[in-house]
């Protein structure tokens, strides 16, 4: 399973491609991808908001989806998807909004 | 301290308003990425895991108050209210955003500062001793050749695009406290007979992957000659350095490859060519430099302070601070402080905009308002008055810089790790923090002596793990975060690469793993005098490795 992941270009946050082909701030509203040719077309849309100088950076990244809540597999990802870990009070993590 | 001339401030209001229009066509859609990113490195804006990264230039690692400050409103107003000080005597501000970039510059330029070659294949931020133009030991203020080198590399078309980056330290003291033998040229400065300045000259030493300790290319160079040999190195490494792995680029590598005696020839004879022309540096231009040098009006005291000496006996916190975190001053009377930014348990190298406020009214107030940065990611007042050290203390026990822990065990090289960087394998910044609290206690550091540990996120070793006496390099191993520790490595004029002990260590374990190394060492040394260092070079890996894995 996967999910298409990115670096808005205005100000560098992560971002994951969401349904509708918007980009969205938080992994759980990510649109997740399984098998390569869904990948492949998910890539494409990324590649567009490349294009569209919406985002920078575009690859797929692997997830599992647990109790409905998609996870990230790799630590990398993890932070990405939260926050520095020596920072809690930074990144996305810090937000109060939950989803 | 060295003013922009005109020239100077010219170059940088021009590349900030280029970058401003490059910014705008990226943002435009006139510029793809691809496009950019080179644009943008050039200006030192890397994109990391969260978002954008500013790395600003501190040359040779020496600013003033004013300068401090705007480094603050920067954190405060573009920033999350903190910057991180770096292995190379810069600053990372980890949060600014692309738009903000072009008005960050002209606030920077507004104090003579600015971003050029902090990244990208070019002549890096020249690096220098920290306590520059103060230290006892001195032959002489490196700080002027660090300055012309600054001159002729910045902006230079011809190494514009090198193989890889470059990167120069220059130390004036016999030790070294720049890390020169691990840069791609390190400068000491030395005296010959007939007491003429030049430089000892070593090539190709670096850290990374391919970890090597520079090779002495000429035991004397005299001053004149310090651009047209640069120079020379610089042709022969751009000319056959290897251009077809980024892997194998480095100078290092065309060093490893070539042959000392082949490429020092090569060197001579490139040198041979252009050392009558343009680049042999006048004497009275070099004077010239050196006067923005000039040591501020220190009046000579006595070398020991009553007023130090009764607060000594009188608060052990301050006298921890005393025994650690002050380097001999060349005039009596004054000394060199350092402010550490390795509180216990705290971001090693990470600053507030407060505190970097409170340094600049500090270094205005006690310190001639001089303040360096340290490749150990430390801030140093170069220039204070034994008497001022206890109202000095005083406010940095406020702002919470006043740990007297400077070389000692806690006092922590850590590259920023996973925690932000897009290359990091695993997280440098947490394992430095646990290693803190487990030595915090200052009796205990004490006692442990001298000890210096340096983590890197990756095997880019940002962290300089490999001259650690302790180094630990942060690894990926089926998904978890994996570290190897190696022993025995030194930045020092004794420069050494640390070996690596034995298998790696869970991130659960590594902390352990350092408080068995660092017991052992208690445990065998020879008296408190023998340094960790020292005695690792005198008994070998093998205590330590029984220590660690049991007997083999």
């Amino acid at each position: 399973m996967k999910v298409i992941t990115a670096n808005r270009l205005l100000n560098g946050d992560v971002v994951w491609l969401g349904d509708n082909r918007g980009w969205v701030e938080r992994i759980t509203l990510a649109k997740v991808f399984e098998g390569k040719d869904a990948v492949a077309e998910g890539l494409s849309q990324g590649a567009e908001g490349e294009k569209n100088q919406e985002v920078v950076g575009v690859y797929e990244m692997d997830v599992t989806v647990e109790e409905g809540v998609i996870v990230p597999v790799r630590l990398r990802e993890k932070i990405r998807a939260a926050g520095p870990t020596t920072h809690p009070d930074f990144g996305k993590q810090a937000q109060a909004v939950s989803v | 301290m060295y003013r922009y001339d005109e020239f100077d401030a010219s170059f940088v209001n021009q590349r900030t308003e280029q970058f401003k229009d490059q910014v705008r066509r990226r943002l435009a859609g006139e510029l793809s990425e691809d496009e950019f990113k080179p644009l943008r490195l050039m200006n030192g804006l890397y994109l990391q895991l969260h978002a954008y990264m500013l790395r600003v230039a501190i040359p040779y690692g020496t600013l003033n108050g004013r300068q401090m400050r705007k480094l603050a409103h920067i954190a405060r107003t573009y920033d999350k209210g903190y910057g991180h000080f770096t292995t190379r005597q810069n600053i990372q501000f980890n949060w600014p955003k692309l738009e903000d970039t072009p008005k960050i510059l002209e606030e920077l330029a507004e104090v003579e500062m600015h971003a050029i070659q902090t990244s990208g294949n070019c002549i890096r931020n020249v690096t220098a001793d920290h306590f520059a133009g103060a230290a006892a030991d001195e032959i002489a203020d490196p700080r002027p050749y660090a300055e012309i080198l600054r001159q002729w590399s910045s902006l230079h078309p011809e190494f514009s695009f090198l193989p890889r980056k470059f990167k120069i330290a220059i130390t004036g003291a016999p030790n070294d406290r720049a890390a020169v033998q691990v840069h791609d040229i390190g400068l000491q400065l030395a005296r010959n007979a007939e007491g003429e300045i030049g430089f000892v000259v070593f090539v190709g030493g670096g850290l990374g992957r391919t970890p090597m300790i520079g090779r002495k290319v000429r035991d004397f160079l005299p001053e004149e000659d310090l651009l047209a040999y640069s120079e020379a190195i610089l042709r022969v490494y751009n000319r056959y350095g290897r251009r077809d792995n980024k892997y194998k680029a480095r100078i290092k590598i065309l060093v490893h490859e070539t042959g000392l005696d082949e490429l020092k020839a090569d060197i001579e004879a490139e040198f041979e060519k252009i050392r009558f022309g343009v680049l042999r540096l006048p004497d009275e231009e070099v004077r010239r430099i050196e006067a923005y040098f000039a040591p501020p009006p220190l009046e000579v005291g006595a070398s020991t302070s009553h007023t130090v000496e009764a607060r000594k006996a009188s608060d052990a916190a301050f006298a921890q601070f005393a025994a650690h975190n002050l380097n001999p001053h060349r005039v009596p009377g004054y000394t060199s402080v350092t402010l550490s930014m390795k509180p216990i348990g705290g971001i090693p190298g990470d600053a507030s905009d407060a505190q970097m406020d409170v340094i600049a009214d500090l270094a205005e107030k006690y310190g001639q308002d001089e303040i360096r940065i340290s490749h150990e990611q430390n801030v140093i007042l170069p220039h204070v008055k034994l008497d001022d050290l206890p109202a000095l203390f005083d406010q940095l026990v406020a702002a919470e810089i006043a740990e007297g822990n400077a070389g000692l065990v806690t006092d922590i090289i850590a590259c920023p790790g996973m925690d932000y960087c897009a290359l990091a394998t695993a997280r440098s910044i947490p394992v430095a923090q646990r290693i803190s609290e487990r030595f915090g206690a200052a009796e205990r550091q004490a006692e442990i002596g001298e000890l210096k540990i340096k983590i890197s996120g990756c095997i880019n070793a940002c962290g300089h793990h490999h001259v650690g006496h302790i180094g630990i390099l942060g690894l990926e191993k089926k998904g978890e975060e994996f570290y190897q520790v190696t022993l025995g490595g030194s930045a020092n004029e004794n420069a050494s690469i640390g070996e690596i002990v034995g298998r790696g260590f869970s991130s659960d374990e590594v902390v352990d793993a350092i408080e068995k190394l660092v017991d052992t060492y208690v445990g065998l040394r020879s008296g408190k005098e023998e340094t960790f260092l020292e005695a690792y070079r005198r008994v070998g890996e093998a205590p330590f490795k029984e220590a660690l894995y049991g007997a083999a």
